[in-house]
Order: C-alpha cells, then sequence, then structure tokens
C-alpha cells in the first residue's frame, strides 16, 4: 500500500510517502497503527497519541476501525487547519 | 458555474464575483468571502500545506452537498497554499443565487467545511520558529452546526 504523512506527521517521520506491505494479519488502520510504532523512534514519535491523528483512505476521512486492502492510499496527518 | 482552485498565486476577489455573474440575468445575489493571514504576535509568515487530489475532491463534495441543499447558481472556492504574509489573501468563497438567503448560508457552510474537513495545514513563522497550528474546536463546532439530522 502506499502510506502518506502530513505536516508535523510528515516531519515526525522524516519522509511524505512510503511503499508499505500490508501485513497479513493488519485488518484495520489501528492494527497498522501498532506495527507502524515499532518501526523505529521516528514512527514512535509521529503514532505515539493515535488521538491526536486523523486518517484518510483512499482520500476520504475515515475512522481507525476502517478496513485496509494492500493497493489502498492511506494517509495520516493532523486535524486540519485550513481557512 | 462552479470554480475551484488550490494555487500559490494571489486572486482577486472582485474580478472573481465578477466572472461568476457575467452575461447573467438569473443571479440576484452574490455572497463572497476573503480570508486574509492575520499577523498575530509578530508572525513573519503562514506556511501552507495540502494533500494534492483529496483536498480538490474535499472542496468538490461539500460544494455538490451545497447544491443539494441550497438553490445555488454558481460557485467559486479558491485557497492558496505555501508561504503567506500577514495582510495577504488566502481563502476565498463564493456563492451566487436568486436570493440572498441562500447566498449567505451556502458561503458560511462551505467556509466551515473547508476549515474542518478539507485536508490543508497551517504552520507558523516567527522569526526562526516554526509551530503547526492546532485545530480549534470552535471550528469544529461552527461545522456541526450544519449537520442534517
Amino acid at each position: 500500500m502506499t502510506l502518506l504523512y502530513f505536516a508535523w506527521v510528515r516531519q515526525k517521520i522524516g519522509r511524505g510517502d512510503e511503499s508499505f506491505a500490508l501485513p497479513a494479519h493488519v485488518r484495520t488502520i489501528a492494527q497498522l497503527i501498532e506495527v507502524l510504532r515499532d518501526r523505529g523512534p521516528n514512527y514512535r514519535a509521529a503514532f505515539a497519541e493515535p488521538d491526536r491523528l486523523r486518517a484518510a483512505l483512499n482520500q476520504e476521512h475515515v475512522r481507525f476501525d476502517a478496513p485496509l486492502r494492500d493497493e489502498d492510499e492511506l494517509a495520516f496527518f493532523p486535524p486540519v487547519t485550513g481557512g | 458555474m462552479k470554480t475551484i482552485r488550490v494555487q500559490t498565486a494571489d486572486f482577486d476577489s472582485g474580478a472573481e464575483c465578477e466572472r461568476l455573474v457575467a452575461g447573467r440575468t438569473d443571479i440576484g445575489a452574490v455572497v463572497s468571502f476573503t480570508g486574509l493571514v492575520r499577523g498575530d504576535d509578530g508572525l513573519d509568515a503562514l506556511a501552507l500545506e495540502h494533500y494534492t487530489g483529496m483536498t480538490e475532491r474535499e472542496i468538490a463534495r461539500h460544494v455538490q452537498q451545497a447544491e443539494t441543499r441550497w438553490p445555488i447558481l454558481g460557485v467559486t472556492v479558491i485557497h492558496r497554499i505555501g508561504r503567506l504574509a500577514p495582510g495577504e489573501r488566502i481563502v476565498f468563497v463564493a456563492v451566487a443565487s436568486a436570493r440572498r438567503a441562500a447566498a449567505f448560508e451556502a458561503a458560511q457552510f462551505l467556509m466551515d467545511y473547508l476549515k474542518t474537513r478539507a485536508p490543508f495545514w497551517k504552520q507558523e513563522h516567527r522569526g526562526a520558529n516554526a509551530a503547526w497550528v492546532e485545530a480549534k474546536e470552535s471550528d469544529a463546532d461552527a461545522a456541526i452546526r450544519w449537520r442534517e439530522s
């Protein structure tokens, strides 16, 4: 799948996008966050407080219980502050 | 006419209003909102980031929602990205309709949703410091009042 990061999530992780092979046992965004958190201190910092994050799946806002497929585009970001 | 633009360039609010009504005789009201960068607490600049693709889709989705709720005859939404200094225009929403009530309400609806749903993020620059702007509860409340029960 394609992972995208925006704003401080991007800064903490140190990159804006990456390809990631969705592990077979990971079914939801909440479960994926657990996996990503173990990838290093930068990921741990970005995903330390999931409540501060929002997600979009294939460019639509979703909750963390949304199911994932390997062909998805998943974005993590803080609550939006445009306008 | 429906226009949605995400751009680094400035825009001309007056010209955009003119474009909405040019050649039309059915439009009786145009309500426009122009948002400016406020120079709070010695702000040097805002830097705006967005999610290319999703931002435009999300705005288009809310324009469609507005069109189902109000008799809209034209809409323009412009949001700037990149580095913006205090006093610069940052966002523009204009709605044309036969009557003012629909134009006022739809413009406010679009602004409230733009602030809470469209994927833009602001970073405040002051001297050497850069800080991401936190989302405001009051903006979320403003959007919630438009929910249809």
